[in-house]
């Protein structure tokens, strides 16, 4: 579409047609980010929900499984998160600050980090594989009595774990791209707005999962 | 209408529709006028296919025996619910008249994220494309309601696909209600406060609420159900453990709520048509606003009236009523203050005033109707009957609907820059109320006397209440058809239209060219005055 | 049945209170029409455009007419919510001395156990002037029972016991439907409920009798599933005696109390782990889950309720009281 229908207006660097200025344009994503980050709470509120009401019905059947979780690699996994967190605050000032080179820095230190995170997991999915403890035909438990309600946990650790894990993977997607374009150059002080969204959407990953390590991981180990 | 229709002397001005020809200046367009009409078009298409299915619901219910086969008639229910509600209603107003009007009326070159805009119409494309080929594939027959565990468990038709593809368009609604919340809250032009939002934009804002919040309920809740029929773990099946009814409450928590997704926006188009045709301020303006917002909120609280009859427990569905008869409060008062506005005022029965007209009588109707489902015992009688059907009827389409082809016919001008037929929209009004009014109101009765939903086939004594409500029902159809008609046919051949035919307020009208440009305004806009100011002349132009 | 009549037929105590009720709401709710529609056509003709020029003075509104609008509409919504609600009440916890009969679901038919022994399908017959209680389960999906003429329905959920009561009152047949779609055969999955004057019903009971009732039945399975040897002769205490248990408060071995209903009998028949009688181990009773169905299930559940003291069975209103409790709302519950 012509760009020249734009009228009268003059805009500065990076200030899209549509925004009079660039504190508009900054205060608008954020603003939606926000919100997008409230309809995460929602979507993940529906499992959580869920895990309510099922924890409430079967409370002896949730805390056994909770002792066929691997606490040590959920714990270190929730370590790795914590300063994934920390690198990622460090890279968004780094990017308020206008320093390419410390944000690039940060930002692949939290982009490994994720990694990590993430290969942990995959060890612990294929522990469960190996245990049969993947819901479905193959499920097997070794307490007989709870087996109907321990393969419901393990249906809600998959999908609620499997949810945050895809939001892991989006967000070392995300990280890739800020990395390639910091390094083009694209970020300023005055303009890294895509650092400021990510950084919103990483800590709120981070923060499900804290959520998630004690629901699923120590239930069974305060007796 | 006497307007005479001035020659205009910039006759080939630019506008959004010239500006730019070819399917690339479409499809990747990111106008919110060009999505608006992308989405006008996609819409029809999923409104005539539902409403295709509709024709053979009605056509098999003209005998107690039913015409077809019972998995025949099943699929043709299930899909028309799920096409109407998640590919017509929800979208409609919103992503149609919302899109395209709610940057103009608020002074904004666009909507805050245009090409979020743009990716939210594929994605609705693509949601319709999965759920339109589970319908060729051979349908799906679990009822728009997918319950478990008959979805989960016992139905053999495309539950999957079907699921995928309302959670794909999900997403779509989210995002047309994100974009909306951040339009309004950070793009208004200087001058328009919160106090000065056309009437039409509040209950947008009220809708995208409870689109952010609702829709990601439902979107996971599915998530969980196809799930489920692959790994067969029992989540929602009771055999293994899980509780269909928890199904349930997810399944309301979101539709309950969309119910007013659905029908907030139409009150909103209401909102404008009648201080237009009445020339008259709105009466209670704070009072409609802050009864949209009221309605999004209270209608998150409301969604157990859904099962009073499904093992809930008394004292949890006794709040649920009370609050359901709380929620009709905010409605009740915006019809009042309709009413309130017309009083004293100049009032004229162009088209849309017709559809406005109709709007309060059906609403009316379709809300008293809601009170009588919410009393409980009523209800353990009524759930699951046609009165149900026909009071949502008389909400979705004799409200919503309405609203929307009032409002379609209200901006037509603005949008094409034409105007329409006037004698032909005013006889395709009345065959829609006629046709309405004959299609649904047997269905209280049938209601009453007790047949069930979703029948294929029923008892010989509700025949004759059934047999008016499919000849309503072919009426009903040929009031559809002839707008579409003579609007296509207006589009390229109706003769131009002024800057402002009714002579209504709002920038839309005042301050934004008819049709309008790329970037709506020639000079940014500024507002002086709260909305609708009738009292004082508008520029007829 | 006329095919234009307005209202069902009326055929039980219920029936006549509900078309009470409807009949003022609809009322109410055709004045409120009839106001807000005259308003708008009085309006609409008397303010009609008169001339292009008109510019009608604003009217920005009336603090005490949206007060007025909004507390009138409420207070008398208030009053269709309180008497919808005592009427709902009443309705949904039945009486003492019913007359229990047993409903099973499943597509698409229903099968229907009377504690005589006799068993039907898509039919169910009752007698007038006396509450009946129906006890139902699903074997598959969820359906509803509804008879339009008691204006009374219920969803049949698996897994768990629904309950529903009426007291029919005008011999006749009237239609029992499935109200919540179930699948293919969901239109045709109805009846015919008969009501008969209670003599006719004694006669009709004499003639359809089978193979012993229901209890006799549940016996003949409880012997057969072998239950018999530990839960009545045993007394090494391996397991409860089921003596006197049904409607007593049970304690289990995780310190939580639940009362002995029909939810909670066919929870430890299937899923014998789950809530474990304090003082005794799990694993010890086979479970049972897949192995008996439905209308055995009601069998066995009748059986078991014979074991106990017949002062003590007005057990608990609410079938689907069986979840566990702590001790004290367990009390409450068990009051009702």
């Amino acid at each position: 579409m012509a760009e020249t229908d734009a009228g009268p207006l003059v805009h500065a660097a990076g200030v899209r047609h549509h925004f009079d200025t660039a504190e508009q344009q900054f205060e608008s994503a954020t603003l939606g980010m926000w919100v997008f980050l409230l309809t995460e709470i929602m979507f993940f509120g529906g499992m959580f929900g869920s895990y309510t009401v099922y924890r409430n019905m079967y409370p002896d059947a949730f805390a056994s499984t909770s002792h066929f979780m691997n606490v040590t690699l959920g714990g270190i996994n929730t370590a790795v998160l914590i300063c994934s967190s920390f690198t990622m605050a460090l890279a968004v000032r780094a990017g308020q600050l206008g320093s390419k080179k410390t944000l690039i820095l940060f930002l692949i230190l939290t982009l490994v980090l994720g990694c990590v995170f993430l290969s942990i997991k995959y060890v612990e999915y294929h522990e469960k594989w190996v245990d049969h403890h993947v819901p479905g035909p193959e499920f097997r438990y070794a307490d007989s009595r709870y087996f109907h309600h321990a393969q419901i946990l393990f249906f809600l650790y998959f999908a609620m774990t499997g949810m945050h894990a895809l939001h892991m993977i989006v967000g070392v997607g995300l990280l890739t791209t800020l990395i390639v374009m910091a390094a083009r150059n694209r970020f300023s002080a005055t303009w890294y707005t895509p650092v400021e969204m990510i950084g919103l959407y990483w800590h709120f990953v981070d923060v499900v999962w804290i959520f998630l390590f004690p629901l699923l991981y120590l239930i069974g180990h305060t007796a | 209408m006497t307007t005479t229709f001035e020659p205009r002397s910039i006759e080939e001005r630019a506008n959004y529709l010239n500006v730019d020809y070819g399917w690339k200046s479409w499809l990747f367009t990111t106008d919110h006028k060009r999505i608006a009409l992308l989405y006008l078009f996609s819409i029809t298409a999923f409104f005539l296919i539902g409403g295709a299915f509709a024709v053979g619901m009605r056509l098999n219910l003209v005998t107690p025996g039913g015409l077809f086969e019972a998995d025949t008639y099943n699929k043709l229910f299930t899909m028309h619910g799920i096409i109407m509600v998640f590919f017509f209603l929800v979208p409609s107003i919103p992503a149609v008249l919302g899109n395209f009007l709610i940057p103009i009326m608020i002074g904004a070159r666009d909507l805050a994220f245009p090409r979020i805009n743009l990716l939210s119409w594929y994605i609705y494309v693509t949601g319709g494309l999965f759920t339109i080929t589970a319908a060729f594939e051979g349908g799906v027959d679990t009822g728009w309601t997918f319950y478990a565990p008959f979805s989960t468990t016992y139905s053999n038709t495309h539950v999957i696909l079907t699921a995928m593809g309302v959670f794909v368009a999900g997403f779509s609604s989210i995002l047309t209600g994100l974009n909306f919340i951040i339009t309004i809250h950070k793009m208004r032009a200087p001058g328009m406060t919160w106090g000065r939002l056309p009437l039409f934009v509040w209950s947008h804002y009220a809708t995208s609420i409870i689109q952010v919040l609702g829709t990601p309920v439902i979107a996971i809740t599915l998530v969980l159900l196809a799930l489920e029929r692959v790994l067969r773990a029992g989540i929602f099946d009771p055999a293994l453990g899980g509780d269909p009814i928890l199904f349930q409450h997810l399944f309301w928590f979101y539709s309950h709520p969309a119910v007013y997704i659905m029908i907030l926006p139409g009150m909103g188009v209401i909102s404008e048509l009648i201080p237009c045709f009445s020339r008259k301020a709105i009466f209670g303006y704070n009072f409609v606003a802050f009864s949209s917002v009221a309605i999004a909120v209270i209608g998150f609280l409301v969604w157990g009236h859904h099962l009073f009859v499904a093992g809930q427990s008394m004292y949890a569905s006794t709040v649920f009523s009370l609050l359901s008869f709380l929620v009709a409060v905010p409605s009740a008062i915006k019809v009042f203050n309709w009413t309130a506005t017309m009083y004293r005022g100049s009032i004229s029965f162009e088209t849309p005033m017709l559809y406005a007209f109709g709007f309060i009588g059906l609403f009316t109707i379709g809300g008293l109707t809601g009170l009588v489902l919410a009393t409980m015992a009523l209800d353990v009688h009524l759930t699951d009957t046609y009165f149900v059907i026909a009071h949502f009827h008389y909400v979705m389409v004799g409200g919503m609907v309405m609203a929307y082809l009032g409002g379609i016919h209200f901006w037509f001008p603005k949008i094409s820059g034409r105007m329409y037929p006037e004698g032909w929209a005013k006889f395709a009004a009345l065959v829609v109320f006629v046709g309405f009014n004959l299609t649904f109101f047997p269905q209280f009765l049938l209601g009453y006397l007790g047949m069930p939903r979703r029948y294929h086939a029923y008892a010989p004594e509700f025949q004759v209440l059934n047999v008016m409500s499919s000849a309503g029902a072919s009426i009903l159809g040929v009031g559809y058809l002839i707008p579409m008609i003579y609007l296509f046919w207006a589009w390229r051949h109706g003769p131009k239209a002024p800057q402002n035919p009714w002579g209504a307020k709002g920038l839309e009208w005042e301050q934004s060219p008819t049709p309008p440009p790329t970037f709506n305004f020639n000079t940014p806009p500024v507002v002086t005055e709260e909305a609708y100011n009738y009292a004082e002349e508008a520029p007829l132009g | 049945m006329s095919g234009l009549s307005l209202f069902p037929p009326n055929a039980s105590t219920t029936a006549g209170e509900v078309d009470a009720l409807y009949s003022f709401v609809i009322t109410v709710s055709v004045i409120m029409t009839i106001l807000i529609f005259s308003c708008v056509f009085l309006f609409a003709i008397r303010y009609r455009r008169r001339s292009g020029n008109e510019r009608p003075k604003a009217i920005h509104g009336s603090l005490v007419l949206e007060i007025a609008w909004s507390v009138i509409p409420f207070a008398i919504m208030l009053v269709f919510f309180a008497w919808g609600t005592k009427l709902y009440y009443k309705n949904y916890v039945p009486p003492e001395n019913t007359l229990d009969l047993y409903v099973t679901g499943k597509q698409w038919m229903w099968k229907v156990q009377y504690p005589g022994g006799q068993r039907e399908i898509n039919e169910l017959h009752v007698p007038t002037g006396r509450p009946v209680k129906l006890t139902l389960a699903s074997e598959d999906v969820i359906h509803s029972f509804y008879v339009p003429a008691f204006r009374i329905k219920h969803d049949v959920v698996p897994g768990q016991y629904e309950t529903l009561w009426f007291q029919a009152t005008t011999p006749g047949r009237y239609h029992i439907f499935c109200a919540e779609y179930c699948g293919t055969g969901h239109a045709t999955m109805g009846g015919w409920v008969t009501v008969l004057d209670p003599v006719a019903y004694e006669a009709w009971l004499s003639g359809g009798a089978s193979g012993g009732s229901m209890q006799e039945q549940g016996e003949k399975l409880f012997q057969q599933y072998g239950c018999v040897t530990c839960h009545v002769l045993d007394q090494k205490g391996r397991c409860p005696s089921l003596r006197n248990v049904f409607g007593h408060a049970v304690a289990l071995d995780d310190g939580r109390t639940v009362i002995a209903d029909e939810a909670y009998v066919r929870e430890s028949i299937l899923n014998p782990n789950e809530k474990v009688v304090a003082g005794y181990k799990r694993d010890i009773m086979p479970v049972f889950q897949g192995q008996i169905g439905e209308e055995g299930l009601l069998q066995l559940i009748v059986y078991i309720k014979s074991l106990s003291n017949p002062a003590s069975t007005g057990a608990v209103g609410k079938a689907v009281s069986g979840k566990a409790v702590s001790g004290k709302s367990a009390t409450k519950g068990s009051t009702k």
